[in-house]
């Protein structure tokens, strides 16, 4: 399969979602280019975790269309929308607490490839992200750091060719976080990302295009600069201390 | 993969010694009880399958053991031998378990709904089949006798109908039928279809952002331990010699969770061991009239939920290991394979 950089492989076309009255998500259009790393940041409540999870299918938009590689996607299974080959991170570590590590990263590799090369992937992935000294040890005895190094772990192992993030760094040390941004960085050599977060340092450090949410719509995107330097995002979101 | 299944093949040989011994030093009447024991160790085989495993609590685990049960006796009554009923009976309880789990899994009904949809299933059967004394209510030449049962033919040999087998021959087949059965399972826990089976019971949305299709897993779980059901009803009405609607009651339906629950989730030897243990201490009681038995079993459950919840096969394990960890010096053998649990 070929695919050119440039080509949109993410895009929601007039994407509402609406619990109530509450327009957690309106008419957002958004499109995402192949290897392309994208961010989106937000006030609470401004609708970027209810995007992120229509994208994954863990919501059915009310209307609108979510585009992925060309495929209709609204409304479709999380399983189907992985089974396009795309990793997903959810904010709260979503692991398996009673498997080890290992078999957890394991559980990711098997999906797409046969036994001998799940055993080599997950070997490969533990060496990759450093967890050889957890590997044996249950995922509901590590700290959330770990858990959440684990999780990336099974995100990296199934070889996406799309990342998406949600609050990939929350609840890490300085270190941890560190590591992540790196973690990030290598996998857009070969992935488009969207990462979700809240961590403005984090969000510096990756530092590329930014997408503003406020009040379930695009305010704008743009660099972290520009948006830093912007009087309407430094009020909705940056508040004066920025 | 045979490291891992090691264990469930020691016991697996433990069992064949038993299967060729046993016969040679009990008595005939130990033997047939014996037989009834090994069938329902398969109903909580299938049970510790499919909720140990699979985490889908069936409370009706016990609907798929008594329509197994019926169709093998309707069917060898009717055919006049017992093959192809044995086949018949696993064939048609596997595929009404999926139509049923069709509409529960594919419906996204969660777990208290299932327990509840899976309990009132075999309460219909239960009042069904209770209804259908009289002579109208047949199924080819085979009558449904109400709440009086059926007695089931006894198994004959596979190329001459005329040759039934004898008690302890049918305790033979009872025997290897738990033992080919507990081996499958065994095997089965340790393939990726099992593998992804506990990475479902452990988090549904995981497994499902990984690209699992987790209700066709959760579907074929639940078909084969509904299979594997149907083969420890086939082995009970052989056992006993007649099926009745009573093996669809309340107390039957919990008896089978009360065996997992003593026995262990996320094992398989321990609901094995606690149904022998549980069926010789009711037999035990029903010897005397000073306690009541479902008082004793009440008090058993309440006993294990408070101070052994995980039953005692997995208790037993960490109390070894927890040992062995302690003994200093001693380098841990690598275990290949990157299991927690190894099916026991």
């Amino acid at each position: 399969m070929t695919r050119q950089r440039g080509e949109v492989v993410v895009e929601t076309r007039d994407l509402c979602m609406h619990f109530g009255g509450v327009r957690a998500v309106d008419q957002v259009d958004f499109s995402l280019f192949d290897k392309e790393l994208r961010c989106l940041i937000g006030p609470n409540g401004a609708g970027k975790s209810t995007f992120f999870k229509c994208l994954t299918g863990q919501l059915t938009p009310t209307s609108g269309e979510v585009i992925i590689r060309g495929q209709p996607m609204t409304g479709a299974e999380p399983f189907e929308v992985a089974s396009l080959g795309v990793g997903i991170k959810t904010q709260v570590p979503n692991v398996f607490d009673g498997l080890t590590a290992e078999e957890n990263i394991w559980l990711a590799a098997r999906r797409w490839h046969g036994d001998a090369r799940s055993r080599s992937l997950t070997a490969e992935t533990i060496e990759r992200l450093k967890l050889g000294d957890i590997r044996r040890t249950l995922v509901g005895q590590l700290a959330h750091g770990q858990r959440q190094w684990v999780e990336l772990g099974m995100v990296v192992a199934a070889e996406p060719w799309l990342v998406l993030l949600d609050e990939p760094a929350a609840g890490m040390t300085h270190e941890e976080t560190y590591r992540t941004v790196e973690l990030i960085e290598e996998i857009n050599k070969t992935s488009a990302l969207i990462v979700v977060e809240h961590d403005m340092q984090f969000i510096r450090m990756i530092s590329r295009t930014v997408t503003l949410f406020h009040e379930g719509r695009i305010l704008m995107q743009d660099t972290m600069e520009a948006i830093s330097a912007d009087p309407r995002a430094r009020e909705v979101y940056l508040g004066h201390r920025a | 993969m045979l490291r891992q299944m090691r264990p469930t093949l020691v016991y697996a040989v433990l069992g064949i010694l038993f299967m060729f011994v046993a016969p040679q030093v009990l008595q005939l009447f130990t033997i047939i009880n014996l037989t009834t024991a090994i069938a329902l160790a398969i109903l909580a085989l299938s049970l510790a399958l499919i909720w140990g495993y699979g985490g889908i609590l069936c409370f009706g685990q016990v609907a798929f053991f008594g329509l197994g049960a019926y169709v093998y006796t309707i069917s060898a009554i009717n055919f006049g031998g017992s093959t192809w009923a044995i086949l018949l009976a696993i064939l048609i309880t596997a595929a009404f378990a999926a139509a049923l789990g069709y509409f529960i899994f594919f419906g996204r009904v969660s777990d208290v709904y299932l327990g509840v949809i899976t309990l009132t299933v075999t309460l219909i059967f239960f009042s069904l089949i209770r209804r259908t004394s009289g002579p109208e209510y047949k199924i080819g030449n085979a009558l449904l006798g109400g709440f009086n049962g059926v007695s089931s033919p006894p198994i004959n040999l596979p190329w001459d109908t005329r040759t039934f087998l004898f008690p302890e021959q049918v305790f033979y087949v009872a025997m290897a039928a738990l033992i080919l059965c507990y081996v499958f399972v065994g095997w089965l826990v340790n393939t990726k279809f099992g593998r992804v089976c506990v990475s479902i019971r452990e988090n549904e949305l995981r497994a499902e952002l990984l690209g699992y299709d987790i209700r066709l897993y959760k579907l074929g779980i639940f078909t084969i331990g509904a299979g594997i059901a149907a083969i420890g009803g086939v082995m009970f009405c052989n056992g006993v010699g007649r099926i009745t609607p009573d093996v669809f009651n309340l107390y039957n339906a919990a008896l089978t969770i009360i065996w997992v629950i003593v026995g262990g989730r996320g094992t398989l030897i321990g609901p094995i061991g606690a149904t022998f243990a549980l069926f010789y201490l009711t037999s035990a009681l029903g010897g005397q009239t000073v306690l009541n038995n479902n008082l004793v079993l009440g008090v058993i459950l309440i006993i294990f939920v408070l101070l052994v919840p995980k039953g005692v096969a997995p208790t037993v394990v960490d109390w070894f290991g927890a040992r062995r960890r302690k003994k200093p010096g001693r380098v841990r053998r690598r275990r290949r394979g990157n299991r927690t649990e190894g099916a026991q």
